[in-house]
């Protein structure tokens, strides 16, 4: 983030004016290719909406497909002699974290969180970690919280295991770097839902895909910070390194790895995030614990429930955040630890009270949480939620009720830019696409999303894929205003930064699925609280970004404006804005990339189009619509990628 | 030199990983078998356990929340509980992810793959329940409209039951893309000035479905019984043209109503064998429609746990419920 936004304040002016120049060029460039294409492929085939003579059909072969895989998977070789195996070692794995987490009990689970915390990142943090722990004791979920704590432990190992071995590869190796670079940029752009099914088929529901469509989601920030660290590593401190004559395999251990050690903890710390938040997708098909908490809530229209599931998952997530994080900066700090528990004594302290621990709970009986001291806050929750629903679904007077709104949003702004959408002729969305990746890209970007587009067409889901499309665009709008809004808002003030803070963290770490019901409560079944869902998903980074942006601008820069008698809303116009221009545009980027996330889950709230298409698969086994649905989606979210991307990549997904 | 040597740690790297996959390779010689895959959260510190599968329906969760307490709070077994679709549920059961499912709507061609062909799974008998789909209106509606009830008339009420979701049509509400449905067709079929919308889920379903009531606008829905919903909003059902036997065999032609479908459960093979009192018990459980939805309101409607309905009603149906015990 501090490299994204660092480099570019001063240099504006200049470029700027080239850069509007060489986007008139290549303009001109694709204006005249379009000249001579179009007429050609406008008359061989004139309609509006992509040719059927350029569609393939793969239902055939995926059904195909996916039969072979059911009648094959118990006898043929690939499954009996490979997957099969991959399979058990994640079930055994799993199962032995759980048997490990479930024998210290939760006195032991909840002091070793402490002690580890106080070991790492100091007292304030193992007291978060306790608190933490003992609230999801309280919610009544021990149980879940160590079923996903388990699946979490194994899916982040194998995640960093597989991300540093791409990462060294991609380190070491320029060629492996130039390859691997699209290949973890496309992985970390596709929605996860997206490529649920696939996995699915091959190892079946439940806790091995669970772990698999994990790790696909949560490796590629590994990998990435691994390579950026290895390359990153001082030229000077190499050479001496190597000039005392050091082997390759001792120069990586002793100097090039030791020098990443903060890119690999924020690898860490991005894996972790990324893997906490697929713990819910993931429930769809069967990895039990929290996630499978809050589904099963949400099917019986219990809010409160699925909020009591959802607060752990949160707990977890800024617990290992703030943990991993602090740990970062520990290290960066080499400040000297003068304490009596510094090293292997703070060290084997914490192992003593987490064994004490656990072993007093075994000895007084008391292994698992008492349910005695459940707090039952679905209840209130509920009547909360049922009064909102009361009060503002319709006819609340002057503004109208929520309802209403919703029915004004898609009658008003999805309808239309739907229609819009479907009605253009399917060429001129291949060229304004071309235009919108070119000017803002390279003719690689432009290439890579006009291809993506072609391939929807060709996939036969050109209408579907459109109303997606036309989701995204009305969230990405309504979102891009409110967190443009609330980010220069909290640009100007600590306060409101401060007071923001926690509320960001939470609806950024809550699980997307606990939107879903209250946004269908306040909203009504359809387009219109998918998209909701989605603002409210893609807000807080939004805000983050910009407010961070913001904030980068050169304070000179303001103050010698304010000198020259320019108000407020005249600096934050011509100055700020204008500066943290490249933050605005990663702010974009990344609210793109949420909001398609979000849309597709939409469809189980009636939201449609392509996320219901890879529900209809995975609830009937559907290969064929499920997967075109997802390759769909994968499409679309390349192609959105690359048209708001600026020429170089500069930040990670969630960051 | 400074390139060799990157090369040639980037060769041992490689492989050191080679070698890493060859000896996975070598230690998984022997054969995996994808069809016993108990969940890693079964069995575990040396309790048995009993992993049901769940479906979205709320009738589906009072069988699962009865047949948990008994299993735990009389036969003392530790319950899992997982939520997977209907047909992935029938691949879970098959390779033992799950051992039993309770409430099962009639799914031919699963039946055909996994119980006559590869024999992994074995019918568990009635859950005593009968299941009926169909389209509905909500009463209030109907008794203003009588005729609505005949399918002839619905394109007269189209406009009524217009949604900024359906166009210039009339909305018929559907709910997951996993039931049983055969909308679509029907809509085409019966010449309908209808658009079939899905809200993607139950819950999302009821949700629409209780906005509606609050405001007694007309809809009209897919919708199933038993189902507890009807205590809360009481609808009528739309006559469409009568089933008759095989009238359904052609999904594209279907012109006919659904059928009554009595209720089935399914156990994973292995289980149903070696399942010792679990088993027994699940395959006696059986009861009434009334029960279910007695069950069912106390967790969907008043937010009870499914716990505490399953306890509360254990308490008032003692006969019934020692009958299922297995004997001796």
């Amino acid at each position: 983030m501090a490299t994204a936004t660092a480099s570019t304040p001063v240099r504006d002016t200049g470029i700027g004016a080239l850069l509007r120049h060489r986007a008139v060029t290549k303009l001109l460039l694709l204006a005249v290719v379009a000249a001579v294409a179009v007429p050609i492929v406008n008359a061989k085939w004139a309609s509006g909406a992509w040719p059927d003579a350029l569609t393939v059909d793969l239902s055939e072969p995926l059904g195909k497909a996916s039969d072979w895989i059911i009648d094959n998977r118990d006898s043929h070789p690939l499954f009996v002699y490979f997957l099969g195996h991959v399979s058990n070692a994640v079930v055994l794995s799993v199962r032995g974290v759980y048997l490990v987490l479930l024998a210290a009990g939760w006195a032991g689970v909840t002091a070793a969180a402490a002690v580890v915390a106080w070991r790492v990142a100091g007292v304030k943090l193992a007291a978060t970690a306790a608190a933490a722990f003992g609230i999801c004791g309280l919610l009544g979920m021990w149980v879940p919280t160590m079923q996903t704590l388990a699946l979490m432990t194994v899916a982040v190992l194998a995640s960093v295991v597989l991300g540093m071995l791409l990462g060294l590869a991609a380190g070491l190796n320029d060629r492996v770097f130039r390859m691997m670079r699209p290949v973890l940029d496309t992985m970390q752009v596709l929605p996860a839902f997206a490529y649920l099914l696939p996995v699915v088929l091959v190892f079946g529901i439940g806790v091995p895909a669970a772990v698999f469509a994990t790790v696909v989601y949560a490796a590629p920030p590994m990998a990435r910070l691994t390579a950026l660290g290895l390359r990153g590593a001082d030229g000077g401190v190499m050479e001496a390194v190597a000039s005392l004559g050091a082997t390759g395999r001792q120069r990586l251990l002793s100097a090039r790895l030791p020098l990443a050690r903060k890119e690999l903890l924020l690898g860490l710390n991005q894996t972790i995030m990324m893997a906490l938040s697929m713990a819910v997708i993931a429930s769809v098909i069967g990895a039990g614990g929290l996630g499978d908490r809050v589904y099963q809530a949400l099917a019986s229209v219990d809010v409160g429930q699925a909020l009591a599931a959802g607060i752990p998952i949160v707990l977890l997530a800024v617990v290992l955040d703030r943990v991993t994080g602090a740990a970062g900066e520990r290290l960066g700090a080499q400040t000297e630890d003068t304490s009596v528990f510094r090293g292997w004594r703070g060290w084997s302290l914490a192992a003593a009270v987490t064994l004490a621990a656990a072993l007093a709970s075994r000895f007084a009986d008391r292994l698992e949480w008492p349910t005695s001291w459940v707090v039952q806050i679905a209840e209130p929750v509920n009547t909360a939620k049922d009064w909102m629903v009361d009060h503002l679904y319709t006819g609340v007077p002057v503004v109208g009720g929520t309802a209403d709104w919703a029915a004004h949003f898609t009658t008003y702004v999805l309808d239309p830019v739907r229609d819009g959408l479907q009605g253009l002729p399917w060429w001129s969305l291949l060229l304004i696409v071309a235009a919108l990746a070119w000017v803002i890209g390279t003719w690689q970007t432009a290439l890579t999303a006009v291809l993506a587009m072609a391939a929807i067409g060709v996939l036969d889901v050109w209408n579907a894929s459109l109303d997606t499309l036309s989701q995204v665009l009305a969230g990405v709008a309504v979102t891009l205003v409110l967190g443009f809004a609330i980010g220069v808002a909290a640009s100007r003030s600590r306060r409101l930064e401060r007071l923001l803070r926690p509320v960001l963290d939470v609806f950024q770490t809550m699980p997307q699925f606990v939107y879903l019901i209250p946004v269908v409560a306040l909203f009504g079944v359809g387009r219109a609280p998918a998209v909701f869902a989605a603002v409210v998903y893609a807000l807080p980074a939004v805000v983050r970004i910009t407010t961070q942006g913001l904030r980068q601008v050169s304070p000179a820069a303001m103050e010698s404006a304010k000198s020259l008698g320019a108000t407020n809303w005249q600096v934050l116009r011509q100055v700020q804005l204008p500066l943290a221009r490249p933050a605005l545009l990663l702010a974009l980027n990344q609210g793109v990339v949420l909001v398609l996330a979000v849309v597709v889950i939409g469809g189980l709230v009636g939201g449609g189009a392509l996320g219901y298409d890879v529900l209809a698969g995975l609830a009937r086994g559907d290969l064929a619509t499920g997967l075109v649905g997802g390759i769909a989606i994968v499409c679309l979210g390349l192609m959105l990628d690359r048209v708001t991307q600026p020429t170089e990549r500069r930040a990670k997904k969630g960051a | 030199m400074g390139t060799r040597t990157t090369r040639t740690t980037c060769t041992r790297v490689i492989a050191s990983v080679g070698a890493g996959a060859a000896l996975l390779a070598l230690s998984g010689c022997g054969k995996a078998d994808m069809s016993k895959q108990a969940s890693p959260y079964a069995n575990a510190a040396g309790a048995k356990t009993v992993t049901l599968s769940v479906q979205s329906w709320v009738g589906a969760q009072a069988d699962v929340a009865v047949a948990e307490y008994i299993l735990k709070e009389k036969l003392g077994y530790r319950v899992d509980k997982v939520q997977i679709d209907e047909i992935p549920a029938w691949d879970a059961l098959s390779q033992g992810r799950v051992d039993a499912i309770m409430e099962d709507w009639g799914h031919p061609d699963q039946e055909q793959r996994y119980i006559k062909d590869k024999k992994t799974i074995v019918p568990g008998g009635d859950v005593g329940v009968t299941g009926h789909i169909g389209w509905y209106v909500p009463t209030y509606f109907a008794k203003k409209h009588p005729d609505v009830t005949d399918w002839k008339n619905l394109n007269k009420y189209a406009k009524d039951f217009r949604t900024p979701e359906s166009g210039g049509k009339g909305q018929l509400m559907d709910g997951s893309p996993s039931y049983v449905t055969n909308d679509k067709a029907l809509v085409e079929n019966l010449d309908l000035d209808y658009k079939v919308v899905f809200a993607g889920s139950e819950a999302a379903q009821i949700t629409q479905i209780e906005q509606f009531a609050k405001q007694q606008k007309p809809f009209l829905t897919y919708w199933y019984k038993p189902q507890w919903l009807f205590k809360k909003v009481p609808m009528t059902e739309v006559k469409l043209p009568a089933y008759k036997e095989g009238c359904d065999a052609d999904p594209e032609k279907i012109k006919c109503a659904y059928p009554h479908t009595p209720l089935q459960k399914y156990f994973n093979a292995d289980f149903a064998k070696n399942g010792g009192d679990a088993a027994a018990f699940l395959k006696r459980f059986k009861w009434s429609e009334a029960d279910q939805n007695e069950v069912s309101l106390m967790i969907a409607d008043k937010k009870m746990s499914p716990e505490d309905a399953a306890k509360r009603w254990l308490a008032d149906n003692e006969a019934k419920w020692k009958a299922w015990l297995p004997r001796g």
